[in-house]
């Protein structure tokens, strides 16, 4: 996969960036949305990367559930969407 | 959840071309060595990262072509507008270093005890078969007995990856081919976009409780799960990977 040059793509995509933010694998972590409360695996979420960073929604309602900006080597996320990842 | 901010911890490294080998016009075949390397999952990814000399940096996602045990090795498909993949198909060259990071991912990847004596049923839409390879092969390594139908859509058979090692399977695995643009002469197999009704013609009954891995673009890939579904598999026995709209196999 060249993956990302466009579109949508699943979390398999960002395996490496969640390793990097949370130093463990995360692609079979179960992602709750807060906003609808749907349940899946990270690996079967949205992803989005307009290109100033990534993008990740719940694929029920679209709610952004992630989001991480890479500025100068450190990574900022923002998991607001989230109401759980475990 | 609040929000943070922390500094990477998955390791770059520097890896070494060790061959390359054309498997079609536009998509190549990279064997990497690399000196801290922990072992791969057969389905696993790493993360490519090329940086300009003005220090622009690009990063790429390739799945990794080979079976655990087996030197790492991609399978890269060359997009006329991509930032990385032209470099890696076409600059290249064995004794030339990349950097990587990997292995990554622990969703879409098979172990024979994930399955059971289950049938396996891979689908795959363009270069989405590279990780299903890693898969075969692997299964052949073990010496497991899965029964596995590959359905390949591709769209011409001269953009078909791995044709003679598809060729050679044999042994309980059944390959498919869907040839969605051009067919040669005498073609006979499917020569249309996977739909519901080829979908059905090929996967496992339900009743075995098949496993389902389907990698490709996203189009192709949304369209097949949901084939599945509607065809009463589970959707936690459909396993997905989509790498973006790359094309249409």
């Amino acid at each position: 996969m060249d993956a990302l040059e466009d579109g949508v793509v699943d979390g398999n995509a960002i395996g490496g960036l969640l390793i990097g933010v949370f130093g463990a694998e995360m692609t079979t972590a179960v992602g709750t949305c807060a906003r609808c409360g749907a349940v899946g695996q990270v690996a079967e979420l949205a992803v989005y990367r307009p290109g100033l960073g990534t993008v990740v929604r719940c694929r029920s309602c679209d709610n952004v559930l992630m989001v991480f900006v890479e500025v100068r080597g450190v990574t900022c996320v923002d998991l607001q969407g989230l109401a759980q990842l475990a | 959840m609040a929000g943070t901010a922390v500094r990477g911890r998955l390791t770059w490294q520097t890896a070494t071309v060790h061959s390359l080998v054309d498997e079609t016009a536009s998509v190549r075949t990279i064997s990497l060595s690399v000196p801290d390397w922990a072992g791969h999952r057969a389905g696993q990814h790493l993360d490519i990262r090329l940086t300009a000399e003005d220090g622009y940096r690009a990063e790429r996602s390739y799945s990794i072509a080979s079976a655990p045990g087996e030197p790492v090795a991609i399978t890269v498909e060359r997009l006329d507008d991509g930032e990385v993949s032209p470099y890696l198909t076409e600059e290249l060259r064995a004794g030339d270093e990349i950097e990587l990071r990997g292995p990554i991912g622990g969703y879409f990847v098979w172990e024979p005890a994930l399955s059971g004596p289950a049938p396996l049923l891979l689908l795959a839409g363009g270069s989405g078969v590279v990780p299903l390879r890693a898969m075969l092969r692997y299964r052949s390594r073990v010496g497991s007995s899965v029964p596995v139908r590959l359905l390949y859509s591709a769209r011409s058979w001269s953009e078909v990856i791995y044709r003679a090692e598809l060729a050679r399977l044999g042994d309980g695995v059944q390959v498919i081919y869907t040839l969605t643009r051009e067919q040669p002469p005498g073609w006979t197999g499917y020569a249309r976009r996977a739909d519901q009704a080829m979908i059905a013609e090929v996967a496992w009954p339900v009743p075995q409780a098949p496993l389902a891995y389907v990698c490709g673009p996203t189009n192709f890939v949304e369209a097949v799960a949901a084939d599945l579904v509607a065809l009463g598999y589970p959707a936690q026995q459909v396993r997905t990977e989509r790498f973006g709209a790359t094309g249409t196999p």
